[in-house]
């Protein structure tokens, strides 16, 4: 189902969290909502929840306007940063959950609970307590418990932000083959642009309550719109007004017209990239990005004057 | 008086006697500087002599206040053996104040169960102004002496209080009777629960509650489903201290009820009435029934506590 959001503000006191925010969803999209903390991305998420109610605006779900609807008829699930597991509960309880507030038969229920628990890989543990389970199995569940009730929307605060990098990582991957397998439309809030850009389809980059810019991650990427997205969304060299990506900087042995001398101050391995610092002829420090192969052949060093190329810089007004 | 107190409370001891072991050991195997030797074993025996002046002062102060005491009680009413003592708490007047004690707590415990619980809810979980105030309001009955307690009903409800005549010209009976026990025991023994679900409610947070709604949960099944599983614990010791409190209860209930013998005595006020008449046994085993009472609310609740821990881990 689609997801419209129309001219929605918050305020809690006199802080603003959202400002008049303008967003679509398309149906069956998987969308990140990235911004750094504070941005007002995990407010608007619960605001499509309906966990939080709107100052002013709309929110659209699947062409039906459910701004006044509580959370419960909403028809969607929510995965919570700290997963909300219900602690008194089995596993299979707690995947339940939904299905028996409604009421559905006995065997419905376990047939169901028992295709998630395999969907989610956690069979074989569903007489266990939420406190006998790992953060990623605990993740899993809570996923499991969420896409229960075959809900129109599935949306995550933070989903692997309390995890370890290794989980972590698997779990994207295993998030991004879900969506792809189920095809649910899917909203998930982070603050790791690498994350945002490793898994989903849509960015919607969010800033101090607005949003600053939408699109692919390729889009988001090489036509940044204005400034913030650019520097949120890679890492960048601020030259005064301008900006330029570090893998954009060119390394030479020689110069030539269109180089500039540089000195080398520091040459850091990163893996199979390279990290070079540099200092220009005027004083200002920047980094370039090289690859492993680009740094052998060069015989990096620090202390070396070589010849840097600078792509054209983007100034945003 | 936290709510996790009651359970862990034996955990807890543990922990302390396992870190001043861990303690005792470090400053064993860690070698000390040279020259500083002495200074080192010296403060590790210190630490020692506190530790063990610390539990003797602690298990001499309860021996004082509580075991000697109760224990005597015992041994008095047990003294001339078993049939004396049997025989004054069977007498009608005994057996009559033990289930009209019964009978307060039956009433009291689930209302004011009932009304601590919305209570917090409202504390913790509503939105409406003045919720401060509501604290303090629920509170009062731990600041006011029971005695003005029994005395402010009288006042309102008494023969010539505000509803006397409204209450005399319905032939409704409060003072002197039942309804004037159960709103004495209710007034005193209110607090408990609302306050050992508060924060119990407040740790829990409003997460899960939230990702029931977003389940399709009603607010009654997440109340019954979620909210009231996760602060069992805070309501049941709540629920604990609220029998204890009504079973005990002698200032309020003995202004309101006038002390009609065989029609409106509690077991404390029976205990108070034979110690008065000089029938020390009748009082002594009264006594101990009493707290035979108490010993068996706590000990349903550690075994509770026991069953429920085993099963849930949490």
């Amino acid at each position: 189902m689609a997801i419209e959001v129309h001219g929605v503000s918050k305020r809690f006191g006199t802080f603003t969290a959202l400002d008049y925010v303008n967003a679509t969803v398309e149906d069956g999209s998987l969308t990140a909502l990235l911004g750094p903390s504070g941005s007002g991305k995990s407010t608007l998420l619960r605001i499509i929840a309906g966990l939080e109610t709107p100052d002013t605006g709309s929110v659209v779900i699947g062409g039906h306007e459910v701004t006044a609807e509580p959370a419960r008829r909403r028809g969607v699930g929510f995965v919570f940063q700290h997963y909300a597991p219900f602690k008194h509960m089995t596993v299979f309880d707690n995947v339940a959950f939904g299905l028996t507030v409604r009421h559905e038969p006995k065997a419905a229920v376990r047939e169901r609970v028992e295709e998630l628990l395999g969907l989610v890989r956690l069979d074989g543990l569903a007489k266990r307590y939420p406190a006998q389970l790992s953060g990623g199995q605990l993740q899993r569940m809570a996923l499991a418990r969420a896409l229960a009730p075959k809900p129109e929307v599935l949306l995550l605060d933070e989903p692997f932000g309390a995890l370890d990098a290794q989980v972590r990582n698997e779990l994207r991957e295993w998030l991004r083959r879900l969506h792809e397998e189920i095809h649910v439309t899917t909203i998930f809030v982070t603050h790791d642009q690498e994350e945002a850009m490793d898994v989903a389809q849509q960015i919607v980059v969010m800033n101090a309550g607005r949003i600053e810019q939408a699109g692919t991650p390729h889009e988001l990427y090489e036509h940044p719109s204005n400034e913030f997205v650019m520097s949120f969304i890679g890492p960048v060299n601020r030259l005064g007004d301008a900006l330029l990506r570090p893998h954009d900087i060119q390394i030479l042995p020689y110069p030539d017209g269109s180089t500039v001398e540089a000195l080398v101050r520091r040459v850091v391995h990163l893996g199979f990239e390279v990290r070079v610092e540099l200092t220009l002829p005027d004083g200002r420090d920047i980094w370039a990005q090289v690859t492993r192969e680009t740094a052998a052949e060069l015989e990096l060093a620090e202390g070396q004057i070589l010849a840097a190329r600078l792509p054209a810089p983007r100034v945003f007004a | 008086m936290s709510s996790r107190a009651f359970a862990p409370l034996e955990a807890g001891a543990f922990d302390a006697t396992e870190k001043t072991g861990i303690a005792r050991d470090t400053s064993v195997r860690v070698a000390p500087p040279p020259g500083t030797r002495r200074h080192w074993t010296e403060s590790a025996g210190t630490a020692r002599t506190r530790r063990l002046g610390l539990r003797f002062v602690a298990l001499f102060y309860l021996l004082a206040l509580l075991g000697a005491p109760v224990a005597m009680i015992f041994y008095r009413t047990f003294e001339h053996g078993l049939a004396p003592a049997w025989d004054a708490v069977t007498q009608p007047n005994a057996v009559h104040a033990f289930w009209l004690s019964i009978e307060l707590v039956a009433i009291v415990v689930p209302l004011n169960t009932a009304a601590g619980i919305g209570i917090a809810l409202l504390m913790e979980r509503g939105r409406m102004r003045g919720r401060s105030l509501l604290g303090l309001i629920v509170d009062l009955p731990f600041a006011i002496s029971p005695v003005v307690v029994g005395l402010s009903l009288l006042l309102v409800y008494g023969r010539t209080g505000w509803f006397g005549n409204w209450l005399t010209a319905h032939s409704i009976q409060v003072i002197f009777s039942v309804p004037g026990m159960v709103l004495a025991t209710a007034f005193v023994s209110l607090p408990f629960v609302a306050r050992e679900t508060i924060p119990v409610l407040h740790e829990l947070g409003t997460d899960s509650e939230q990702a029931a709604a977003t389940l399709g949960a009603s607010s009654w099944q997440t109340f019954w489903r979620v909210t009231l599983p996760a602060i069992r614990w805070g309501v049941v010791y709540g629920v604990v201290l609220t029998t204890a409190r009504a079973l005990g209860e002698f200032g309020a209930v003995s202004i309101v009820s006038g002390r009609i013998e065989g029609q409106t005595q509690t077991l404390p006020l029976y205990v108070q009435d034979r110690f008065e008449n000089f029938d020390t046994t009748g009082a002594y085993a009264a006594a101990v029934v009493l707290a035979l009472l108490a010993f068996a609310t706590l000990a349903t609740m550690s075994l509770l506590a026991k069953r429920t821990s085993r099963d849930t881990l949490v």
